[in-house]
């Protein structure tokens, strides 16, 4: 089952490498991030796989904030591909 | 080799099945929005089934649940990040596939 898992954990690694292709060639900037999404999925799996073998469980932990910080990624990244939200959304200023 | 190792070890093959797919999809489809859905549904499925063979050979209760907060995490953020980012493609203007592919 080691190897299984080990095998599974490097299947995965590979398929993130194949990801890269679509930042290379990708027309659009979100193309291009649309992988680090899939980092995310694919990284966390990876990770716990890992995380069953032998004394590594704290990988599993790692998994975890992977998997909490994923949306602050793509939060930032939204807000710097659409800029700031327009004047009729923003707060009034108090005086 | 008991049934459990089998039944893990077949979780964890389709898991890998699942995450090919999901690559392929990135890489194959047309337009971001196809490109979007394939990752966020095929994606996490392939990892649910990772956690689910995982799950079944953690030994221990504490173990299993941790999993499937991670894969429930994960889903969580996929669901409101494949929303957000295919907005913010709209936002830039990024148009969809009009449904013949060249090449």
């Amino acid at each position: 089952m080691h190897e299984l898992r080990t095998g599974v954990a490097f299947f995965l690694f590979l398929t993130l490498l194949a990801g890269l292709v679509r930042v290379i060639r990708g027309p659009t900037l979100t193309d291009r991030f649309i992988v680090a999404q899939l980092f995310g999925t694919t990284g966390v799996g990876v990770l716990v796989l890992l995380a069953a073998d032998g004394d590594r469980g704290a990988l599993r932990d790692v998994a975890l904030i992977f998997a909490l910080l994923a949306p602050v990624t793509v939060v930032a990244f939204v807000r710097f591909a659409i800029g700031d939200p327009p004047e009729a959304s923003r707060e009034e200023p108090r005086r | 080799m008991t049934v459990l190792n089998v039944l893990s070890a077949l979780f964890l093959l389709a898991g890998a099945g699942f995450c090919l797919a999901g690559t392929v999809g990135v890489l194959r489809f047309p337009d971001v929005y196809c490109r979007l859905h394939a990752l966020t549904k095929v994606d996490n499925l392939g990892l649910g089934l990772v956690v689910v063979g995982l799950s079944l050979e953690a030994g221990s209760w504490a173990t299993a649940l941790k999993l499937f907060l991670v894969w429930f995490l994960v889903l969580i953020s996929s669901a409101f990040t494949c929303q957000l980012i295919a907005r913010a493609a709209l936002r830039r203007g990024v148009g969809a596939w009009g449904g013949s592919r060249e090449s």
